[in-house]
């Protein structure tokens, strides 16, 4: 068995009176491509948001690479870890966003580089090298110097990507890239985290596309109600769930 | 009827007139500067979610632009002597000019940050950055783009904001013309003279900021 990098235990998360994660448990290996699936409420997105701590949670903990992500205990407090420990810890992960949030006012190449700067401290020469061999390898060597209002979706998402992946982190998330694209732009989204994923990083999807799921997923996560409802190797639970529940969800999701 | 016009005494003491417009226009830089950074501060504070720093910076806006300039700038040269507080006049309309620059220039920024996608925050945070690396390389770079337009007619407002210098005998522009107004009665010709070098000046910011925004302008 490959080594335990991630390591979710009791994860709660309440917004007001509403309790979105009641009670999440799981653990993710390296190399493992796990889609996590779910109609929308069901709190996927919110489970991907509290693992770079882009959401607060009440009670439970993430781990990563064994360092307990976002807060600290001490005997029976909790304490919020400081702004500076937390970003050093978002960091190790790298995320991409259905809405792409590239900064407008940097090109693709400054995109890119930011983080490598003003993070990793890396030279500017050297970070500018790093961007533009990710940009590159996602197919957008030549817009290096494009400015986001120049491209695509497809080609905004593809430099998010490289954004993320560019700094290295041990986990991806990636938060349903493919929904705000148009049909024809979301193949060349979808190829490059299908690349990603051969070359063995490890990575969390939320997404709508079963087929891709089906097709990528080392494990599928369906999520229902805050809670994991069904987990398994995506043959068996695409064919075969074993719950109602999926069932029904997979009937009225566009996997065929 | 009978007056005819003659600028000669204006052309006469041009150079004063001049002068004045180097002083008003070096007032308002410097107390715009200063505004600016404080409105920076403050439109942070009033887009806080924290009630402890909203607070304080929605009592200065409240205050500041409830109040007539004028009255500050009596307020300032006139009363806080009273209170120990001794500046000269220039210093006292600076700071007047600064605090009130600050708040209209708080609320410009204060609306170009709200405009700002959450979005790019959390982008921001997920590659690790800082919450004021994030301020100071994603956000305030956008907002400021965002609000030059707007902007522009507060800087230009406060330029002319600076004749009110005259009242404490700050030898801006419009204490120039009154001087030359009162020794040579040529009333007409100084005030059309003085004018046109606030609208003239006027334009040329105005063109100088679209000029920026031109610029700054995020390709697409």
């Amino acid at each position: 068995m490959a080594k335990t990098l991630l390591e979710i235990a009791g994860l709660r998360k309440t917004y007001g009176a509403v309790e979105v994660l009641k009670g999440i448990d799981c653990a993710v290996h390296e190399g493992e491509v796990i889609a996590i699936i779910g109609s929308s409420g069901s709190g996927k997105t919110t489970l991907l948001r509290c693992i770079n701590m882009l959401e607060d949670f009440q009670d439970g903990t993430i781990r990563l690479d064994g360092e307990e992500i976002g807060y600290h205990v001490e005997g029976s407090t909790r304490r919020r870890k400081s702004e500076k420990d937390i970003a050093r810890q978002r960091a190790l992960t790298g995320m991409a966003f259905q809405q792409f949030n590239l900064f407008p006012h940097m090109t693709a190449a400054q995109n890119v580089m930011l983080g490598l700067v003003k993070v990793k401290r890396l030279p500017k020469g050297e970070a500018h090298a790093i961007a533009l061999k990710w940009l590159d390898r996602v197919g957008l060597g030549d817009r290096a110097n494009h400015y986001p209002g120049q491209l695509s979706g497809g080609q905004q998402q593809r430099v998010a990507i490289a954004r993320a992946i560019a700094m290295n982190p041990r986990l991806m998330l990636f938060d349903e890239v493919t929904s705000a694209l148009d049909p024809e732009l979301v193949g060349e989204v979808l190829q490059v985290i299908k690349d990603l994923a051969a070359e063995g990083m490890t990575m969390l999807l939320v997404t709508h596309e079963m087929r891709f799921a089906y097709e990528v997923a080392s494990r599928v996560i369906f999520m229902n109600k805050g809670v994991i409802g069904e987990e398994g190797n995506p043959r068996e639970m695409f064919v075969a769930p074993k719950t109602e529940r999926l069932a029904e969800f997979l009937k009225t999701s566009s996997f065929n | 009827m009978g007056y005819t016009l003659n600028f000669a005494v204006v052309w006469r003491n041009f150079d004063q007139l001049l002068a004045g417009l180097a002083l008003s226009l070096g007032l308002a830089v410097i107390s715009i500067l200063i505004g600016a950074v404080i409105g920076l501060a403050v439109a942070f504070a009033l887009t806080s979610r924290y009630r402890a720093t909203a607070w304080p910076a929605t009592a200065y806006v409240t205050l500041i632009r409830n109040l007539p300039i004028l009255v500050l700038v009596l307020f300032a040269y006139f009363a806080l002597p009273q209170l120990g507080i001794r500046l000269d006049k220039v210093q006292s309309f600076v700071a007047v000019l600064a605090l009130y620059s600050g708040a209209y220039l708080a609320e410009v920024f204060r609306a170009g940050l709200l405009s700002i996608p959450k979005g790019l925050t959390e982008a921001g945070l997920a590659i690790g950055l800082t919450p004021m690396q994030i301020r100071s390389t994603i956000i305030v770079p956008l907002m400021l783009r965002n609000v030059l337009p707007s902007m522009s007619s507060t800087i230009i407002s406060l330029f002319k904001d600076t004749s009110l210098a005259a009242t404490i005998a700050v030898p801006e522009l419009t204490f120039a013309a009154r001087k030359i107004n009162v020794e040579s009665f040529r009333v007409i010709e100084t005030w059309i003279v003085a004018s046109a070098l606030y609208v003239i000046t006027c334009a040329l910011i105005a063109a100088l900021m679209r000029q920026i925004e031109r610029r700054l302008a995020v390709p697409r």
